[in-house]
């Protein structure tokens, strides 16, 4: 079975900084993978070279066995490639509701219509209450985003993800910012995914990552040093040392 | 998945096209003030209604798609120079110039939009003031077809339907421009609000955003210029067909700036707010203009300094919030 997402020695550098260095993964159907690392390791940068908002200078990315180096942005999401983000980008003017709406709407291609009054549209409308009600977002349907808690406004990144269907979804620490309570919505919702699809995420909080993932990838200056289970990845020599290598050298000063 | 839980999200059960309904009934009303209390002033209030098209035409990539333009009189000036040129050659039916008026705009909207939703920022507002400019410039060189400086004159125009004839008192010239902008206001109303409509806020908000749902962010906005410039050539059409004359004046760059002013004054992103700049903007100066013809320049600034001090984002918002309070009160 070809994987859903794959990556083929990807390099980018900025001048002559190499942010991301000959990282290779795949991603099949129904994987749980977790991307850690340090801070400035390149794991956003990542996942701006899958979703085509910078290109790489080397190497491939396929989805389900096609090669996407040449397609835009759109045109990868038309192929179920789809992202959350770190903080949260969300239609900030319209309201929850159409926020979804318009997604559904755009994967349904029906969105380029111009005379049918949109979000209210029984099968659009059915949809997106019933992603909104699954995240207990229901009763702010109608309120603008700009008026939410941030918690509630990482819901929606996760919302609008679920309204594309996506075949790979990518989450940008989707925990990130959420008060520590509201933390448990975001992996309950998480979990609800469907079974069937690629989930790469992003993510500092190792509780989290220990509940979410099957699989962990490990980057550290923009290259790739681990790749391996859970619970292998915090006895890792390597790993440890990417992450705790400034302290260590600290003590070593006199 | 549940099916229960659906019913949690309480409708909106409006009755359909009532927004629509009651935007036409309200301009007609308005008109009809207009056509019965000031009876010399219909050829000023055709202007006005000409001219209110292209301030709708504007809030459309203005006020819907954040697309910042001091070109936007290109649209309206092709249009009327298209249905003058096409009146003066021998097409006299209102409504055959009223199509090439809309077919003229349409296309100058989807060429200055194939130009200028390419940028952002500060290169978007310097490549539409020169769209701008070339078109008036060409304007200005073309004179064997467009009279050059002289003005393009001599337009006019057939009986409406074969009945109404143009008069000099502008009734005919006035009820037509009426109703038209009541059928193109209907029209927007809906189209505001319907999914392209809506995509088009939200490519305002965060056109990244758009693009990471799927959206192909540029054809969008050269769709929504090509229906900007089809409004703009309505009210040029309009213009032409009413006046009898095309001039530089309707393609120049004080035009543009005129506009983008009576937009922010109303409240750009509502159509409401589109149409209300416009009428007190042109309102406005036609009275103080004719009060004192010296300093009403002077006037006009000190209007706009003191409504963009104490509402910033035009006079719609605190209007429609008051109608709310209002409506509220009285419910409770």
């Amino acid at each position: 079975m070809t994987a859903l997402l794959e990556a083929r020695n990807i390099s980018r550098s900025f001048g002559g900084l190499r942010v991301t260095d000959d990282v290779s993964f795949t991603l099949g159907a129904g994987d749980r993978v977790a991307l850690i690392g340090p801070n400035g390791a390149g794991k956003t940068t990542l996942v701006n070279l899958i979703t085509g908002d910078i290109a790489p200078s080397a190497g491939q990315f396929l989805i389900s066995g096609e090669e996407i180096n040449g397609l835009s942005i759109p045109e990868r999401v038309q192929r179920g490639l789809v992202r959350t983000f770190q903080t949260t980008r969300l239609f900030q003017n319209l309201t929850v509701a159409d926020n979804v709406a318009l997604a559904i709407m755009q994967r349904r291609r029906i969105s380029k219509r111009f005379f049918s009054v949109s979000t209210e549209r029984p099968d659009v409308r059915a949809e997106w209450s019933e992603i909104l009600a699954n995240l207990g977002l229901d009763r702010l349907a109608y309120r603008k985003v700009v008026e939410l808690a941030y918690g509630q406004q990482r819901l929606i990144e996760l919302a609008i993800g679920l309204a594309l269907r996506p075949k790979v979804l990518l989450l940008d620490e989707p925990a990130a910012g959420v008060p520590h309570d509201e933390a448990p919505k975001i992996l309950d919702a998480i979990n609800q995914l469907p079974a069937d699809i690629a989930v790469l995420m992003i993510e500092h909080d190792m509780d989290l990552v220990f509940k979410f993932a099957t699989r962990v990838l490990v980057l550290a200056a923009g290259r790739l040093i681990f790749e391996g289970s859970p619970k292998d990845v915090t006895a890792d020599h390597e790993v440890r040392r990417a992450y705790l290598g400034s302290y260590a050298d600290a003590r070593r000063v006199p | 998945m549940t099916g229960i839980a659906t019913n949690d999200v309480p409708a909106r059960r409006r009755l359909p096209l009532l927004q629509e309904a009651g935007s036409a009934l309200a301009i007609a009303v308005i008109g009809a003030i207009g056509y019965y209390l000031f009876p010399d002033d219909l050829a000023f209030l055709t202007r006005l209604i000409g001219i209110s098209f292209l301030v709708l035409s504007l809030d459309l990539v203005t006020g819907y798609c954040g697309i910042a333009t001091l070109g936007h009189a290109a649209q309206f000036g092709v249009a009327a120079y298209a249905a003058g040129i096409a009146c003066v050659r021998g097409v006299t039916d209102p409504l055959a110039l009223l199509a090439i008026g809309i077919f003229a705009g349409t296309l100058m909207g989807l060429i200055s939009g194939a130009l200028i939703a390419r940028f952002r920022g500060l290169p978007q507002l310097v490549l539409s003031i020169a769209v701008g400019q070339l078109v008036a410039a060409l304007a200005n060189k073309l004179q064997w077809l467009t009279g050059g400086s002289d003005g393009l004159s001599g337009i006019t125009p057939g009986k409406v339907f074969g009945i109404y004839n143009f008069d000099m008192y502008s009734r005919t010239a006035y009820l037509f421009s009426l109703a038209i902008l009541i059928i193109v206001f209907v029209a927007l109303t809906r189209f505001v609000r319907s999914p392209f409509g809506l995509m088009c806020r939200a490519i305002k908000d965060d056109d990244l955003r758009a693009k990471m749902i799927g959206v192909a962010v540029y054809p969008r906005l050269v769709l929504m210029y090509g229906v900007s410039g089809a409004v703009a050539g309505v009210g040029g059409a309009l213009t032409a067909m009413s006046t009898g004359v095309v001039g530089l004046d309707g393609v120049a760059f004080e035009r543009s700036a005129e506009v983008l002013v009576m937009l922010v004054l109303g409240g750009a992103g509502h159509l409401w707010g589109a149409l209300a700049g416009t009428i007190i903007f042109m309102i406005f100066e036609h009275i103080v203009a004719a009060a004192n013809p010296f300093h009403w320049m002077t006037l006009v600034g000190l209007l706009l300094i003191l409504i963009v001090v104490f509402a910033p984002k035009g006079l719609i918002e605190p209007a429609l919030s008051l109608a709310r309070r209002l409506t509220k009160g009285r419910a409770s």
